[in-house]
């Protein structure tokens, strides 16, 4: 068991280096970094200057030398919007992502296990039919659409909820249903494929054969097995929040890590986006990791291997 | 109760009998996803003829025009049947330009993303051993990655445009190609006709192009069908996130970015093209359904 | 011992279809037999013919929503289980009636221990404590001779071989003291040794508790060493019922037969169905005649015209096929 987290950390870490060598590559592949770095009225001795004091007149190994070693230390440059360290732009604005996301998950599994369970339940009913058809739809509605429609029809039309910005708990309403409802289309039809298989294992028949009921069958011999795959896919739902949140934010003008990263892209703020980046690759890889030890704690199989 | 009781037991169910015993029936006419065809055909059509059918040029301004409601509402009129947008650009003409670049950065992005996974994944599964491992390890590391992160960071480095769209997008959708076709490339290279041909001394790339690769094509087309509608998304998301195709083409998710300031008093500048990317990947999804049900019923599960 | 044992389970007429889409698939077609208080009844035939429908339909849990039981009776000491609820099937299963399934690598769940199932079986059973249910539990798996029981009780599925799974569900079948047991090839996927010991160990727990036992296989090997008596199943219908030893010596269906004359030896062998010309008919689309006939060596027309019926060829042995005469025959 720790060599298996030794080895899965050790993997992250190597992940993680070759990222970084990615974002130092992109940075120089389109020209000089100075030139995403430097602001338009910039003159030809301000690029000089910049140039000297990043160490980028220097060969390129001793500036990837100079990248990794910083960027072990926490400096990933100073954002050029902000003017101080992106990191420290980027760690003001995750709590509030991190309000968001929980909700988004819970109410994404609260909302998708029953529908994927009462589908496979009913297989080839109207219920079922019914929930495939949210499913497909979910999938094809583009999340920055639903957001906008759903200010347009609950904060405009009717006047009902807030459409930006943080605030009380009427504020989490929109963000939450947008952020959710992107992961619910896929989660259902997985829970309902996985459960179906579940319930036509031999097990079940088993179990009914020593005379429990369906239900108990259902939601006590199945549903563990079932939200295996589920529970494996966390990480995978994570990375997804993570870059949903970046049109969810957006939106609804919410002050996390997702509208910075939007905030970088459209100001072209290459060091705030690389520090964004590495950054939630570090929690996403590191969130990864704890599913599996979570994974390895749900089945028996993959603890006792 | 007695009824619930009854219906949950009808979920009780071994899949072994009553479906996969039995072959499918195929080429049913009635199965037909006739409203996806339609969907989709309109869509490639308006694409093609924009030049000749779109009513206004798409980047024309007008603002004498601006923010025209569409012809049905109070204030429409017949000369912009779905309005103006703040510019006074004809929503419709946009819409149909759209389409255009929608379908181009779809085609490239998946001829590019989808070659390379098809490569790798044929090269992985038929070498196998060491290179095997390393490609599926890159193939994971890839896929739990959120890629979309990177595909910012390439239009913020190389400068917005289809270029750049295409390689995010191949970045984003190779990984998924190449486990799939490794997947198929591992059935049929044990099947007998590989060996045969290795008897009879054929080389490693004689037998990939000439018995592998026609016999991942079929899983390869379906591949392509079920993830042009995915693409298309997350075509939109970066146009609406200011690094997909820079303006003034029109682009439907930038079309939604535009109208959203606009929303209270507009609605239908950011309803209509969202709307529009809605249906079409609708389309394209139960089309990818139906043509992997066709063709590939094995393939149910990607 | 004047009297036969009495019958527990008796089934009449019983016809269970597969409702698919490619057609109603007549998987039991009319099968009736009977058991008696600690007898063996083996049900024979190719896979596909309907014997473990014939089991499933039994307990009632056969798939659904497709398939379903269109007519007939099961008579558990004289209840009819066809009528019954499901709240009243329910306590049925484990408590009087069990079944053994054939795959023990996928017949437990995975994510639980061997003495959560065990337990969770007994519990029903036995509204006792639980500290006494434990012990319970642990006596059951002595019973079936899995060693070191305490320690197995803790145990996952996975880290258990074949055999021993099997045994902790043939413990988890008899934990309820069922009356009657159906084993649906429960050795089909065990080693050869192993499934000797584990027939062997049937054997004893039947002979402990008069258990009554329909056996279901396509091995006649396992028939000559288990079995009091067979039915040989043929496309949904019994075709051939009879003492074990008397339809060895002289089978009286052409089906039968064909299948003896192709078993080298009949004791210890563990001889395998043989292959005969032909497929059996597809059960959605069958004949109207004997669904032997487009395999038979003695067709003739009538045989595909009309379903023959099932005549008494012996003591307490019969069997379905226009070559029989009404009388029994004088040998």
């Amino acid at each position: 068991m720790q060599r298996f987290i030794l080895r899965r950390l050790a993997q992250s870490v190597l992940l993680l280096f070759v990222l970084a060598l990615i974002v130092f590559a992109l940075a120089r592949v389109s020209g000089n970094p100075a030139d995403l770095l430097l602001r338009e009225d910039a003159t030809q001795e301000d690029r000089a200057h910049l140039l000297r004091a990043l160490g980028l007149d220097r060969p390129v190994h001793e500036q990837l030398y100079l990248f990794i070693s910083g960027a072990v230390r926490g400096d990933l440059g100073e954002s050029i919007r902000y003017r101080k360290p992106a990191t420290e732009v980027f760690f003001e604005r995750l709590p509030n992502t991190l309000r968001l996301l929980p909700l988004a998950m819970v109410g994404a599994l609260a909302l998708a296990i029953p529908l994927g369970v009462l589908a496979a339940v009913y297989r080839g009913t109207i219920v079922d039919r019914v929930s495939g058809a949210i499913a497909v739809l979910g999938i094809a509605t583009p999340s920055f659409w639903l957001g906008i429609v759903l200010i347009y029809i609950f904060s405009i039309k009717l006047g009902l909820l807030p459409s930006s910005r943080m605030g009380g708990p009427s504020h989490y309403v929109l963000p939450t249903i947008t952020l959710g409802l992107f992961l619910v289309a896929g989660m259902m039809r997985l829970v309902r494929s996985s459960l179906l298989e579940v319930m036509g294992s031999e097990f079940v028949k088993l179990a009914r054969l020593k005379g429990l009921s369906q239900t108990v069958v259902i939601w006590k011999h199945c549903l563990r097995n079932a939200l295996i795959p589920v529970t494996t896919l966390f990480g995978v739902y994570f990375a997804l929040l993570i870059t949903g949140a970046i049109v969810t934010e957006t939106v609804f003008a919410w002050p996390g890590v997702g509208r910075l990263t939007y905030e970088a892209v459209i100001f072209r703020d290459y060091p705030l986006l690389q520090a964004v980046i590495l950054l939630k690759a570090i929690i996403v890889l590191g969130v990864n990791l704890g599913v599996d030890i979570v994974y390895a704690y749900l089945d028996p199989r993959v603890r006792y291997a | 109760m007695a009824r619930v009781e009854e219906r949950i037991d009808a979920g009780f169910a071994s899949t072994t009998t009553d479906a996969s015993d039995h072959p499918r029936p195929r080429g049913d006419l009635a199965r037909l996803p006739w409203v996806s065809f339609v969907i989709i055909a309109v869509m490639v059509l308006v694409a093609v003829l924009a030049p000749l059918i779109a009513p206004h040029s798409p980047t024309e301004q007008s603002l004498p025009d601006k923010l025209l409601p569409p012809a049905w509402e109070a204030g429409g009129s017949t000369k912009h049947l779905l309005g103006t947008d703040v510019l006074g650009r004809d929503l419709l003409s946009r819409l149909f330009y759209g389409a255009r670049v929608s379908l181009i950065v779809a085609a490239v992005a998946l001829l590019a993303g989808g070659g390379i996974g098809l490569i790798v994944g044929i090269v992985s599964g038929y070498l196998g051993g060491r290179t095997d491992s390393f490609l599926m390890r890159a193939v994971d590391a890839t896929l739990t990655f959120p890629t979309i992160l990177i595909a910012l960071l390439l239009a913020v480095s190389l400068g917005p445009g289809l270029r750049t769209i295409a390689i995010a997008i191949t970045v984003l959708i190779w990984a998924r190609f190449a486990r799939v076709v490794r997947g198929e490339v591992l059935a049929v290279k044990a099947r007998d006709f590989v060996a045969l041909a290795r008897v009879h001394g054929c080389s490693h790339l004689r037998i990939m192009a000439v018995h592998i690769v026609p016999n991942v094509l079929n899983t390869f087309m379906v591949l392509l069908t079920l993830h042009i509608g995915f693409v298309i998304i997350v075509e939109a998301s970066l146009s609406f996130l200011g690094a997909g195709i820079p303006p003034p083409t029109p682009s439907w998710g930038q079309m939604v970015s535009d109208g959203r300031s606009h929303i209270a008093s507009a609605w239908w500048l950011s309803v209509v093209p969202g709307a529009a990317i809605m249906l079409v990947v609708l389309a394209f999804n139960l089309f990818g359904d139906w043509l992997r049900d066709w063709l590939d019923p094995r393939l149910r599960q990607v | 011992m004047g009297t036969d044992p009495a019958v527990v389970l008796e089934v009449r007429g019983l016809r269970a279809y597969l409702y698919t889409r490619w057609g109603v698939v007549r998987a039991v077609d009319g099968v009736s037999f009977a058991l008696r208080e600690g007898e063996t009844l083996g049900l024979v035939g190719e896979s596909g013919c309907g014997k473990t429908m014939t089991g499933l339909s039994i307990v009632r849990l056969l798939p659904e929503p497709a398939g379903r039981i269109v007519e007939g009776q099961v008579l558990l000491e004289g209840e009819d289980l066809v009528t019954k609820s499901e709240a009243e099937m329910r306590r049925v299963r484990g408590r009087r009636v069990s079944m053994i399934l054939q795959d023990p690598q996928t017949s437990l769940n995975p994510v639980f221990t061997i003495g959560d199932q065990i337990l969770e079986a007994l519990r029903l059973h036995h509204p006792d404590g639980e500290s006494s249910l434990a012990a319970r539990a642990e006596e059951a798996l002595r019973r079936v001779k899995v060693a070191a029981p305490e320690q197995r009780m803790r145990a996952y599925p996975h880290q258990m071989s074949g055999g021993m799974k099997q045994r902790v569900v043939g413990a988890i079948a008899v934990a309820g003291e069922p009356l009657v047991l159906i084993a649906d090839e429960p050795t089909t996927a065990l080693d050869v040794t192993i499934q000797l010991q584990y027939l062997a160990l049937l054997k004893e727990i039947q002979a402990r508790t008069r258990l009554a036992m329909l056996f279901i296989t396509h091995d006649f090997g396992i028939v000559a060493r288990m079995c009091d008596r067979v039915a040989v199943m043929y496309a949904g219908r019994i075709v051939e019922t009879g003492p074990t030893r008397a339809l060895f010596r002289a089978p009286r269906h052409p089906y039968t037969e064909a299948l003896m004359a192709s078993v080298p030896r009949m004791e210890g062998s563990v001889a395998r169905l043989p292959s005969i010309e032909g497929q059996p008919p597809p059960l959605h689309d069958l004949p109207t005649g004997c669904r032997f006939a487009d395999r038979c060596a003695y067709v003739d027309d009538r045989c595909r015209r009309e379903y023959p019926p099932t005549m008494p060829v012996g003591p307490a042995h019969e069997a379905a096929c226009w070559r029989i005469e009404p009388s029994p025959p004088s040998r």
